[in-house]
């Protein structure tokens, strides 16, 4: 199903406008990934689509060729995974699951065929008969999937599906729900604030920021090609290279680096893995942090401008606290954008 | 149906039901209170009339002693039902909240069976000692009403008392004695104040005890009563029936502003 | 030492207070089953005083018990509902409301008996029926069925699992019926018990709203007070008790259980 929003906004009674007037659009079996801080209106955006929330006058969303913007939730056929998951305390596993599938009043054969299919698929199974609150996180996180996708949803939903577990298991679980997403064949949009969940799962990542979404495009475009000082900073926290630029010349506190094209009225940005410590750099900072972290050594240089540099090292010896290094960064690792691009 | 609806659907039963049964029989009463020849002052007259003024003072009397009286009893029992694990503990515990669930009247029984004629006391003492029909079985009466309540209350703010503050107070050099002052008092004081408001709203319109033991005595309810029943005098028990109905009404707000419990279990 | 003799009077206390509670109430038992308590339990015991309450006042055990039957139906009909609105529609209509229907709580039985009395009591059918009791018994029970309902709905992210029944394809009503009620049974258990135990032993209403061929337990047992001798006052009140310490009991239980859920 291709979901498609236009002019789609949200003022709240208070006042509060938590989505700007937004266009949108998600092809059949796509899986995109609304990314973004907390407030920037990327739940208010996914409780739209649900149904869960009214939008202003002048909002339209299609599911296909069908108006759906006046239909309430249930009736959207839509399946949503929930930051709580919000399963039922009072049904078993199996009961929740049949959940949906019992709205739909379907013969019992037919439910059981379903529920056997999709429990099969997400290995619950052995927990068929289980309390809710027997469950671990990670398989209540599994239990709230085979829920929403059961009754064979238009359009699968997930607020933050992972936040609710902790970080060693978020990181495994992340992985296994992106291969099961792809299994469904299902179109799909997913809530997060984790850069890292939005990358590894979508196949589309719109950045959002202040209500509206401020770049959408592929994980790598987005990191690699950033078109705002925001995305640059949310996406791989670029750092702002803080000096005076005149024509091709970047120069710093701790030293004077090339440009590829003209600086003027530009935004200088790096990222730390783009920062090289190199005898032969043109930099010269001091090393005030060293903090090893397993596959790399993360150091922190003062003196090259006036906020602290983080370079990624990823040899044996790192430098100490307090030696004299030369860092180095490539013409075309820095990220220029214009001025005023500042906003989101 | 939307949800909405749907919601509001829901409590039009319990808003027809209040407004038809505690709205307008409310509003019937207050007017009924102005519509004797003394029309409004009726209310200054509670104040100015020697009988009346006479039987407000008797009943806030009573019902001071007898929340303090509870709060005195129900509170050190309180902390030491909560404080200590013995056998016998829930039975003792038991016999303290088995009265919740008596009416007044029952009470008033239970304390002529104490302090009548026939009463215990009576029998087991020389001479003749009767008090249940007097001001101390009023106030045994309402003290025997509000010492499981009282108790509850006290109980459940003394398990909420995070007891890492004691231990606090006591690793930096306090006596038990400065921990009850400086601590647990504190930490107790606004579940004692809901519980004396509790103890003295209820001791104030306490009906069935003052029913059974105070034929003799004016208590406000008792006044009320015989105003509607036997002098028909119905302005005056409708206004004595508002003003104590007010002022029973502030103090449980006060007291659920500060505990956010009310003790269930009533008559 | 300090704590010792403090612990020692507290207990002295505790004990007391439990004394001066359960003496009068095995008083009352006793009395109730002695031949002659005038001449003391040397009468002998016999159970001729609980045969004759029997006789005397069967009517008013089973008006109790059909009122507060009644009382449950009514209460949980517009509570249960009630409760939910309250839960789902938190703001100040809501909160006026729940303030308001907990008057009753505060406000002494004997004014608001006083209030129906002068609205109703010159309907007379009304008025003479048991239904004008049960108006009563409502109007007192209500709030603790709301509140104890309210209490488990509050505590639980009722809006959440709704949305999630609602993302399923559930209407309003089966939300209510497949989500509402059975996560809110603890509540309505405790809140249950809670109606009857005091509908069973509502005086200070009853007293002012019953008629003399509507007299209900505790209606009949000042009755007794007043009028019959102490041996038929306490079998009758054992009778009473024999009621009300199960029911009080399963209440403690029930709202123990639905508190832990609550918090």
């Amino acid at each position: 199903m291709t979901l498609r929003l236009t002019n789609t906004a949200k003022t709240f009674p208070d006042g509060t406008r938590a989505l700007l007037s937004t266009d949108l659009t998600v092809d059949k079996g796509e899986i995109v990934s609304l990314l973004g801080p907390s407030g920037c209106g990327k739940t208010t955006l996914l409780r739209i689509i649900a149904g869960l929330e009214t939008p202003d006058p002048g909002s339209d969303i299609w599911f296909d060729d069908d108006n759906v913007t006046a239909l309430p939730v249930e009736r959207r056929k839509v399946g949503m995974v929930f930051q709580s998951y919000a399963l039922f305390p009072n049904m078993s596993v199996r009961a929740n699951i049949g959940y949906g599938l019992k709205m739909q009043k379907l013969p019992k054969d037919k439910i059981d065929a379903r529920l056997n299919e999709v429990m099969d698929m997400c290995q619950l199974q052995e927990y068929s008969a289980r309390a809710i609150t027997a469950l671990s996180g990670g398989q209540r996180q599994r239990v709230a999937l085979a829920r929403a996708i059961a009754p064979r949803p238009r359009l699968l939903l997930l607020d933050e599906p992972l936040s609710a577990l902790d970080a060693a298991l978020r990181e495994a679980l992340r992985d296994e729900l992106a291969i099961l997403l792809r299994e469904f064949q299902i179109t799909a949009i997913f809530v997060t604030h984790d850069q890292d969940e939005a990358m590894a799962i979508a196949d589309r990542v719109a950045v959002m920021s202040g209500g509206r979404v401020a770049q959408s495009g592929t994980p790598e475009e987005l990191y690699r090609n950033p078109k705002s000082t925001f995305v640059a900073g949310f996406v791989g926290n670029a750092m702002h290279l803080d000096g005076k630029i005149k024509g091709k010349t970047l120069t710093l506190n701790g030293g004077k680096l090339r440009l590829s094209t003209d600086g003027s009225d530009q935004n200088i940005y790096v990222r730390a893995e783009d920062v090289q410590i190199d005898a032969k750099g043109p930099l010269t900072g001091q090393v005030e942090t060293v903090t090893f972290l397993g596959s790399h050594y993360r150091v922190g240089i003062k003196g090259i401008m006036p906020s602290v540099l983080t370079s990624i090292y990823s040899g044996y010896n790192a430098p100490k606290v307090g030696e004299t290094v030369k860092v180095m960064i490539e013409p075309n690792a820095l990220i220029l954008l214009p001025n005023q691009a500042s906003g989101a | 149906m939307t949800n909405r609806t749907f919601v509001l659907a829901c409590l039009t039963p319990l808003f027809i039901f209040s407004i038809a049964f505690l709205a307008l029989p409310l509003v019937r009463l207050f007017l009924a209170s102005g519509e004797s020849a003394a029309g409004w002052t009726i209310y200054l007259d509670i104040l100015r009339k020697p009988r009346y003024l006479n039987t407000l003072i008797l009943t806030v009397l009573v019902s001071l002693a007898t929340t303090f009286a509870a709060l005195a009893v129900s509170t050190t029992a309180g902390m030491f039902l909560s404080r200590n694990r013995f056998r016998g503990r829930g039975i003792l515990l038991s016999i303290m909240t088995l009265p919740l669930a008596f009416p007044g009247v029952v009470i008033g029984f239970l304390i002529i069976l104490l302090g009548g004629r026939q009463g215990l006391v009576n029998q087991i003492t020389p001479g003749h000692v009767v008090f249940a029909y007097s001001v101390i079985g009023l106030f045994l009466g309402y003290l025997y009403f509000s010492i499981p309540r009282v108790l509850l209350t006290v109980m459940a703010a003394a398990e909420k008392l995070d007891p890492a503050l004691e231990e606090a107070a006591r690793t930096l050099g306090a006596s038990p004695y400065r921990v009850v002052v400086d601590v647990i008092l504190p930490g107790l004081m606004p579940s004692l104040i809901a519980a004396g408001a509790i103890a003295f709203a209820t001791a104030m319109g306490a009906f069935g005890t003052a029913f059974t033991l105070a034929t003799n005595i004016d208590v406000i309810p008792m006044v009320i009563y015989t105003e509607f029943t036997l002098s028909a005098n119905i302005a005056m028990a409708s206004a004595l029936s508002i003003v104590l109905g007010i002022v029973t009404w502030a103090l449980l707000l006060i007291a659920r502003s500060l505990s956010g419990t009310t003790v269930a279990a009533g008559g | 030492m300090f704590k010792s003799k403090t612990k020692l009077l507290q207990l002295t206390v505790t004990l007391t207070a439990c004394a001066f509670l359960l003496v009068p109430m095995i008083l009352s038992v006793l009395a109730g089953v002695t031949a002659n308590y005038f001449q003391g339990i040397s009468s002998g015991f016999t159970l001729k005083w609980v045969f004759r309450v029997w006789e005397l006042y069967a009517d008013s055990i089973f008006l109790s018990m059909w009122l507060a039957f009644s009382c449950l139906v009514v209460t949980l009909i517009i509570g249960l509902p009630a409760a939910y609105g309250l839960a789902r529609n938190p703001g100040w209509f809501s909160r006026i409301l729940e303030e308001f229907i907990s008057l009753p709580l505060a406000v002494p039985g004997l004014a608001l008996a006083l209030a129906l009395l002068q609205l109703y009591g010159s309907m007379k059918g009304f008025r003479a029926s048991w239904t004008f009791i049960l108006v009563g018994h409502v109007l007192y029970t209500l709030p603790f069925m709301v509140r104890s309902i309210l209490a488990v709905l509050a505590a639980m992210d009722l809006k959440t699992l709704e949305e999630g029944a609602a993302s399923l394809g559930a209407s309003p009503w089966q939300r209510f019926r497949d989500i509402v009620v059975p996560n809110a049974m603890p509540g309505i258990l405790a809140g249950s018990l809670t109606v009857v135990t005091l509908s069973i032993g509502e005086f200070n209403l009853t007293w002012m709203l019953h008629t003399p061929y509507l007299k209900t337990l505790p209606v009949g047992l000042a009755d007794s007070y007043a009028s019959m001798r102490l041996e038929v006052a306490s079998a009758y009140t054992l009778v009473f008790f024999v009621l009300i310490v199960p029911l009080l009991m399963a209440m403690q239980w029930a709202s123990a259980r639905a508190q832990r859920i609550v918090s």
